[in-house]
């Protein structure tokens, strides 16, 4: 058996002490959960160990012999391997099972080589898969496998050669439940009969609860517990995750609630990722779609807003059933959307600023012949940035040049000018400064008492609650809880994101 | 806190003394370089300043203007069109056989030349935005298929007044004189600058300039706000197809007959000339007066060049270093940013 011992380990990034003097420590043999909010510090502590990080300060052993993990290549050495959530960018789509399962054997071990002996790659990649107990053929090629398939690829990968401890970061978030299933067979697999300690990241709090042992929950970059799962239930992890219980004053103005104005009735998308999800917005409503990242938050927008194809369901505006077959058609039915990813999808950063806020009303501003009137434009934009105080030399300056909060702001001025009716946020506060967040919420706010209705999808459950009348949690591409705020709070939200029923 | 990242994002960044003149000779170069070649031609070669070698050059850089306009168009959206030169040929062949073989009035001929080229651009949208085969792989099967479909329609590639069709049956049209007008002075001339005018207007002064431009910067995000992005990229093909069209159209007006892939040689000047337009003025995107520019550039080098005796199998080399030079503006500052 081997010990693995970390010890007050802290890293820092500019303007961030990601992790402060963390302790972890586990045998090899176990499987251990690693749990927390997001931004807990989770991932770093992981990538410290797997040789992805090296500015940290603290050490590292393993059966009391200190470690010097520089590099990923290090880490490996020592027996330590992680496979990340991200599958595809790990795996090279046009080599086959065995090139990708020895991969990292073709690139570090064939120094002064330069023949393949295919035959030995395939004798030892089909024994590795054999130690999973899977049946993949090593000839098939990767991009003609399932996403599971591809994870056990990556997994076999790791333990070509002998591991002592694998982590695994968020595996299963985007597996159907018999692939989990199988996942966890082959991890008991690795655990129990080949003696491998397993470090499982998840936010599936009901998964931990199946397959671990033990749980280390983390919060703010500092280690905050570590106890046998016996010990422990769903809400008392909750509660650890969140610290000391949250009740921050809620701010919103009391407006009365008026007739349906939005319904949404049994939605599901093509792809298949939303199940059925129902929703309701009134007049003078904030509703707030809360959920973890990857429970189908962005998904619900962008289906609602004509950017997923939908498969079925039915949307009425008013009693009045809409098709919004593309976002074109959704701003001529009166929907607006913010999107999550600004700087890809939100704003136009190599255009100028009133550019940008005319985006989505420009026959507003044209002549006879599609002829723009560019004063009239420059006109509305600067009224736009003086009431939504977005901070710019002028209308004409790019927008790339602006801070990420006021990127927000023009993001989302450009619909004031829309006759949007429903608006939709997605995670509109990512990557903006408090004092623009402030302004936002306050924007939001006024929207809904001029009578708009307003969706705000996010994964940060304090913006939810401070700003919603309603809140949908999602779990896994279904609706599966409706609150409402004032009644509600963090460990109840959590509880329901995680899997709690 | 607002006040700091405003800073952080502030324009005026450390600027390396070197900055100011080289964005100036980024922006400008173009011009620059049409000057100082025009100078050194004019001490060089006593007869490059004279007006009748003015009009020729202006006459010259007609048809390659004309249909690199076109591709300008296509670029806004980030769209490469390839497929311009067979294009030209192909309308060329049309409308030749329009005239010899059909005796067709002038009119006709021209408007069901540019009429059969609008498959082209139709096929290439297709391939781009339904099939969504990258636009330069796609305009690249394009080109060969519309060469070839240019070859077997005339029977070979060429066609001329009084030459008997494949089967051997004769043929009696003739090319209307008015049609040869169109590429004498002043007509090929004015025809060239209405079209670059018309364009400009286009792409600057509408809003579906404007949407072009924003499809090319960031499809995402033009698509997220409403723009019918799809529409538009096709439009932009439509516009490259058509113009490449007229400049097949005006090809056949100046050699007055039907030539074997005779607009596959304006392919290369088009791209150069748009290229370097983009840089024109520091507008860094493609634009109707700086292919207008990047034209010129090309066609003063090619007849000062001719006319210092540089033999005209050699000039490729030129242009195609010109072209070089262009890419590396636009790619160098890009990468800055």
């Amino acid at each position: 058996m081997t010990t693995l011992d970390m010890q007050d380990i802290s890293i820092e990034f500019p303007g961030v002490k990601a992790l402060q003097h963390v302790d972890f420590s586990m045998k090899s043999g176990e499987i251990r959960a690693l749990i927390g909010a997001n931004g807990a510090g989770k991932s770093t502590l992981m990538k410290v160990l797997s040789g992805a990080y090296t500015h940290y300060t603290g050490q590292v052993f393993l059966d009391g012999q200190l470690l010097d993990i520089q590099s990923p290549r290090d880490a490996k050495k020592y027996g330590i391997d992680i496979v990340y959530q991200e599958v595809d960018t790990a795996l090279i789509p046009y080599l086959d099972v065995a090139e990708n399962i020895m991969l990292d054997e073709m690139v570090n071990e064939m120094s002064g080589k330069a023949l393949v002996s295919w035959k030995n790659l395939h004798k030892k990649a089909g024994e590795t898969l054999a130690r999973l107990n899977v049946n993949i053929d090593t000839r098939k090629r990767v991009n003609q496998l399932s996403l599971a398939e591809k994870q056990l690829v990556l997994i076999a990968r790791a333990i070509v050669h002998e591991r002592k401890f694998l982590i695994l970061d968020e595996p299963t978030a985007p597996l159907s439940n018999r692939e989990t299933a199988e996942l966890f067979r082959i991890v008991r697999e690795l655990s129990v009969n080949q003696g491998l300690g397993i470090i499982f990241i998840s936010h599936r709090l009901p998964e931990l609860f199946e397959i671990c042992e033990t749980i280390s929950i983390m919060k703010d970059g500092k280690m905050i517990t570590t106890e046998t799962v016996s010990d422990l239930t769903q809400k008392k992890v909750i509660e650890l995750m969140l610290g000391k219980s949250f009740n921050e004053e809620h701010q919103k103005h009391q407006v009365p609630i008026g007739n349906t104005y939005l319904k949404i009735d049994n939605l599901t998308d093509e792809a298949q990722f939303l199940k059925n999800v129902s929703l309701e917005v009134r007049e003078h409503d904030i509703v707030g779609i809360a959920g973890l990242v990857g429970a189908g938050k962005t998904e619900l927008c962008k289906a609602i807003f004509g950017e997923n194809p939908l498969q079925s369901g039915t949307i009425y505006l008013k009693d009045k059933q809409v098709r919004n077959q593309s976002p074109t058609h959704a701003v001529k039915n009166g929907f607006a959307l913010v999107p999550e990813e600004r700087r890809k999808e939100g704003v136009l950063v190599d255009e100028p600023v009133y550019a940008n806020l005319t985006a989505a009303s420009l026959r507003k501003f044209t002549l006879p012949f599609s002829v723009l009137k560019p004063e009239r434009e420059r006109e509305r934009a600067r009224k736009i940035i003086a009431s939504l105080g977005i901070k710019t030399p002028s209308e004409n300056q790019k927008v790339a040049l602006l801070s990420g909060g006021n990127q927000q702001k023009v993001a989302v001025g450009k619909w004031l000018l829309t006759d949007a009716e429903i608006l939709i946020f997605d995670e509109p506060t990512k990557g903006v400064d408090v004092g623009a967040k402030g302004d936002i919420f306050d924007l939001i706010t006024s929207l809904a008492e001029e009578g708009k209705g307003i969706i705000y999808a996010s994964s940060e459950l304090n913006e939810i609650l401070n700003i919603t009348d309603r809140i949908y949690v999602m779990y896994d591409g279904k609706i599966v809880k409706e609150l409402k705020t004032q009644n509600t709070n963090e460990e109840e939200i959590l509880f329901y994101s995680t899997g709690g029923r | 806190m607002e006040e700091r990242a405003m800073k952080m994002d502030s324009p005026l960044k450390k600027e390396s003394p070197w900055q100011k003149p080289l964005t100036f000779i980024n922006n400008w170069g173009t011009v620059i370089a049409i000057i100082a070649l025009i100078v050194f031609f004019a001490l060089a070669v006593p007869q490059f300043m004279t007006s009748s070698n003015i009009i020729n050059i202006m006459r010259s850089i007609s048809i390659v203007t004309i249909i690199a306009i076109g591709l300008t168009v296509s670029l806004t959206v980030n769209g490469f069109d390839l497929s311009i030169g067979s294009t030209a040929t192909l309308a060329n062949s049309l409308v030749v056989s329009f005239f010899v073989w059909y005796s067709l009035p002038t009119g006709v001929s021209i408007a069901l030349a540019l009429l059969l080229a609008l498959g082209v651009a139709l096929f290439n949208a297709f391939l781009i935005v339904k099939i969504k085969i990258p636009d330069l792989f796609a305009t690249l099967a394009t080109m060969f298929i519309i060469e070839g479909v240019a070859m077997t329609y005339t029977g070979g590639g060429s066609i001329s007044v009084g030459m008997p069709r494949l089967d051997g049956t004769p043929t009696t049209g003739t090319i209307p004189a008015v049609f040869s007008l169109l590429s004498q002075t002043p007509y090929i001339i004015i025809l060239m600058l209405i079209v670059v005018a018309s364009v400009y207007f286009f792409l600057k002064h509408t809003k579906h300039g404007r949407y072009l431009y924003m499809i090319g910067g960031n499809i995402e995000a033009s698509r997220l706000s409403g723009i019918p992005v799809n529409r538009y990229r096709t439009l932009a093909y439509i516009i490259s197809a058509l113009l490449a069209a007229l400049g097949g159209v005006v090809l056949a007006s100046q050699i007055g007959s039907a030539q074997i892939n005779a607009g596959g040689g304006y392919l290369m000047p088009a791209v150069a000339a748009a290229f370097i337009g983009s840089s024109f003025a520091g507008q860094g995107k493609p634009n109707a007066i700086g292919t207008l520019v990047g034209a010129t550039l090309i066609g003063v080098l090619e007849n000062g060049l001719v006319m210092m005796s540089v033999p005209y199998y050699s000039l490729n080399i030129i242009k195609g270093a010109v072209l070089a030079l262009a890419l590396a503006s636009t790619y160098y500052t890009r990468r800055k940013n």
